[in-house]
């Protein structure tokens, strides 16, 4: 077990917070759309990598500024995601529950073939939205875009709080996570509040696609792995907590960047047996509530 | 008599084929090979989800298990076969076992995230151990498949092998649904709570429907292993996975047949999709169309083609009923 102190933790940590970060938005899309339509969606990576594409074409075919584009491709990811929700999701939740994440997969699938039959499947360079000189604290580093990820998540993060907090429509929206029939009968349009909890969730995974596009490169599969990892985010915090869905999103980001330095081949497999573990251990994550079945 | 016809054309198949000019037979065939190994998957997958209502996105992981212990018990070890066949079945069928453990306390989207990763983790340890798995280049000139002495090189043999097994293995499906371990099974996929209330076990039956649906899995790896003779990580990705998911959805979920017809037809559908005149134009369109029938199969026909066959009920037969979520 030597080795674990000759690993350069600092910086580590740093580079799997930034990470982490990211894969905490998508989680938290993935857990809010989970609680207000109780839909487990596969397709959050695959509307964010479309996003990220929608971004692309406004950013370089347009030649628009970063913010703007950034601002249009919220607004896109909002409406596909409600789109969704009122066409597809609507529909299929009524069945058995199989029966949405089944549908969800197809949509992935039709994202992906549709992004790679308009915008080819080869590796894109996405525009830096910020370049510069790395900074430094002692001996650690963390790049400019780095930073720009930590800021923009920290601000969603107290958006969504403050949100849900104090907004009536965010409360709302937990009212309908907590017992859809109720929030019903106390007059809130529980459609609708479908409809956003969806867009919400759509444009938070967007603000993934176009953070990570610029490392990662722009291709239909390039939200794949981040898309699992934020999955496994959400899960290891509770997929009924959107608190845990940030703080498992991090965790993940760190245990990816720690076995990423250790052993890049195993990344994958490492976050999942840990997974595996803790679910095992606590099988509604780290801070979710057990779900009690009514008969 | 209908079914006897069916029955005398799938024996004459090869020879059949031989009777249009031109037809590149054995290509048909290696297809049609493909297809059965990958009903055979589809059948194992359907008696987990269609009939136990245990989700898994991850069983090209079990069909890499069976490939990868098929492919170095006869290369490496040199057993033949006909014997490293069933081996790899159990083995993917003990990797099953263990799978559903855990699976024991997880339910739905838990359940789905496990398996997932479980898929995507096995190419990776395949990576991993480059030494055993011949890593990325994977295991190449495999040993064809042989009974009693005589190798299985050409289609049209490996076609009635192929035969042979999923036949058994339908047969055995079907004696499994219809016995009491079936009904278990659908006990359990409708209500866990009312199952365990009427005395099933759900350790029991929960662990050995992972084991059985992962030996078919193997069984499968196995064939496939020896019908293209050259495996790698590549080959068992988790879009498989998702492509034998969409197989059981389009043939029927909780259909015995359904799951070989729905295997047969997403096979054929790549294959129309580059040759046939109309269809070619839109090449690049083919994971859309993929994604769209699975859509539309959810939304429209629940059941899939089993149940638009026997047109009865279109809907799938769980509770349709949503439970409002509970407040806590």
């Amino acid at each position: 077990m030597a080795w674990l102190l000759t690993l350069p933790w600092g910086q580590l940590l740093i580079n799997g917070i930034a990470l982490g970060s990211l894969y905490a938005l998508t989680a938290f899309g993935i857990v809010l759309i989970y609680k207000t339509t109780d839909v487990l969606t596969f397709a959050q990576g695959e509307t964010a990598m479309f996003s990220a594409f929608i971004a692309y074409t406004l950013l370089t075919n347009l030649g628009l500024p970063f913010v703007p584009a950034f601002v249009l491709t919220l607004v896109f990811a909002m409406g596909l995601g409600a789109l969704v929700e009122r066409v597809l999701i609507r529909r299929a939740a009524q069945g058995a529950h199989l029966n949405a994440i089944i549908v969800t997969i197809g949509l992935a699938l039709v994202l992906v073939g549709g992004a790679g039959a308009v915008w080819g499947y080869e590796l894109k360079p996405f525009p830096d939205p910020i370049t510069g000189p790395p900074l430094r604290l002692g001996n650690l580093v963390l790049t400019q875009l780095g930073a720009l990820i930590l800021a923009i998540t920290i601000l969603l993060m107290l958006l969504l709080f403050a949100f849900f907090r104090y907004s009536l429509t965010g409360i709302a929206m937990r009212a309908v996570a907590q017992n859809r029939v109720a929030a019903q009968l106390m007059g809130i349009p529980v459609d609708r509040i479908n409809a956003l909890g969806w867009g919400v969730g759509t444009a938070l995974g967007a603000v993934t696609g176009v953070l990570i596009a610029p490392t990662n490169s722009l291709f239909p599969g390039m939200m794949g792995d981040v898309a699992i990892k934020a999955f496994a985010g959400a899960v290891l915090g509770g997929i009924t907590s959107l608190p845990g869905a940030v703080l498992g999103g991090i965790i993940l980001g760190v245990i990816d960047s720690v076995a990423g330095f250790q052993a890049p081949e195993l990344r994958t497999t490492i976050a999942f047996s840990i997974l595996v573990l803790v679910l095992v251990v606590r099988p509604a994550g780290l801070l979710g509530r057990k779900e009690i079945k009514k008969v | 008599m209908i079914k006897g016809v069916a029955a005398v054309l799938v024996l004459l198949l090869p020879w059949l084929l031989g009777l249009f000019p031109g037809a590149p037979v054995s290509y048909i065939l290696y297809l049609v090979c493909l297809a059965l190994i990958y009903a055979i998957v589809a059948l194992g997958l359907n008696l987990l989800i269609g009939f136990a209502g245990q989700v898994s996105l991850g069983h090209a992981g079990f069909l890499a298990i069976g490939a990868y212990a098929s492919a170095l018990l006869t290369q490496r070890l040199g057993w033949p076969f006909i014997l490293a066949l069933p081996t790899a079945g159990l083995v993917t069928g003990a990797v099953g076992f263990l799978l559903g453990l855990p699976a024991l306390r997880l339910s739905g989207p838990y359940l789905a995230l496990v398996t997932l990763g479980f898929g995507l983790a096995i190419p990776q340890l395949a990576l991993w151990r480059g030494d055993l798995t011949g890593g990325a280049g994977g295991l190449r000139e495999l040993p064809p498949a042989a009974l009693l002495g005589l190798e299985l090189r050409s289609e049209q043999t490996f076609y009635y092998l192929a035969l042979a097994v999923i036949s058994l293995l339908t047969l055995l499906a079907y004696n499994l649904v219809n016995s009491h371990t079936g009904r278990a099974f659908v006990a359990i996929r409708d209500s866990e709570i009312a199952a365990q209330a009427m005395g099933v076990d759900l350790v029991r039956y929960k662990t050995m429907v992972f084991a059985v649906s992962a030996f078919y899995a193997g069984i499968a790896g196995s064939l496939y292993a020896h019908l293209i003779r050259f495996i790698s990580p590549e080959s068992f990705t988790v879009f498989l996975s998702v492509e034998f998911l969409t197989m059981i959805v389009v043939g029927g979920l909780g259909s015995v047949p359904g799951s070989i017809v729905g295997a047969l037809f997403l096979t054929a559908l790549p294959e129309l999709f580059s040759r046939l005149p109309l269809l070619k134009d839109f090449k690049n369109l083919f994971i859309v169309v993929f994604g769209a029938i699975l859509i539309l199969t959810m939304l429209y026909f629940p059941r899939g083609l089993a149940g638009a066959w026997s047109g009865r009920r279109w809907r799938f037969p769980t509770r349709v009923v949503k439970q409002p979520s509970e407040a806590t």
